[in-house]
């Protein structure tokens, strides 16, 4: 029988483990669970993330790293491949603060993908996602073409 | 101007030629992809840029308190081993709400690395 590229199986907590050293190592970003189409990963809370010294609320940069970091494995496990892409547009709502000393947990998901570009979007909560802190939505761009 | 903890985490300072441009280090702190900057970095150090823009802004009126509505980011060219700036620029302060553009680049201003449109809420005392 001759291999298949059904035989590849994109491995977010592998890939975060090996792969993605960096900002993500620098934010503590870890691996927390995944699907089909979507990742979540995790932040744990840390007073170097400051943003706002009189309440201990982390800057909003650490969560936007990270939704864009689920995100974008979420593009790789809806494709159930790697492919070289990067961020065109990201946004983020913040729709509350994250809780000081809370981790917050993101989740990306995967929505459509078309020949070069991945639309994608997510949300983060610190506990309870049905409160969820914020809402994420954008799109990536293969150079070479996802499919 | 004091900067928070977080732009000490990024290794941001503040440019001695321009007090409202501050500037990132590459760092391996601060990277995505081999080589290249991690948008989310490019973004906080941009997030801080207009925080920066919207604090002296303010202070001008008095002063007031900021709160994140929300950042739309633009990632135009790949970032490079090399440091990167970013500033500011309120294009509108209103009584509530500030409208912040920053933009984020390398060697030559009139190409961006990236851009952002970032909208605050503000409590004026």
């Amino acid at each position: 029988m001759t291999t298949t590229t059904d035989a590849f199986r994109f491995d977010p907590a592998r890939f975060l483990r090996n792969g993605a050293g960096g900002h993500g190592r620098l934010l503590g970003l870890d691996y927390h669970a995944h699907g089909a189409d979507w990742v979540e990963l995790q932040l744990p809370y840390s007073t170097d993330q400051i943003g706002e010294s009189e309440t201990g609320v982390i800057a909003s940069g650490p969560i936007l790293s990270m939704m864009d970091m689920a995100t974008s494995m979420a593009v790789w496990l809806k494709l159930n491949a790697f492919r070289p892409h990067a961020t065109l547009d990201l946004r983020v709502d913040y729709l509350r603060p994250a809780t000081p000393g809370k981790t917050v947990v993101g989740r990306g998901e995967c929505y459509r993908i078309s020949r070069s570009i991945a639309f994608v979007r997510g949300q983060a909560h610190d506990g309870d996602p049905d409160d969820p802190l914020a809402h994420v939505a954008g799109t990536f761009m293969a150079p070479e073409g996802y499919l | 101007m004091t900067l928070p903890p977080y732009a000490d985490l990024l290794g941001l300072s503040v440019d001695p030629d321009d007090e409202s441009v501050l500037i990132m280090p590459f760092a391996d702190g601060v990277l995505g992809r081999p080589d290249f900057l991690h948008g989310g970095a490019i973004s906080g150090l941009m997030e801080m840029a207009a925080i920066v823009a919207v604090r002296q802004a303010l202070a001008e009126e008095g002063g007031g308190r900021i709160k994140p509505i929300n950042v739309t980011v633009d990632f135009m060219r790949g970032g490079r081993d090399k440091p990167t700036r970013a500033q500011g620029v309120v294009t509108r302060l209103g009584t509530r709400v500030a409208n912040v553009e920053a933009t984020a680049w390398q060697d030559d201003r009139s190409k961006p690395i990236a851009a952002a449109r970032l909208n605050y809420l503000i409590a004026r005392p």
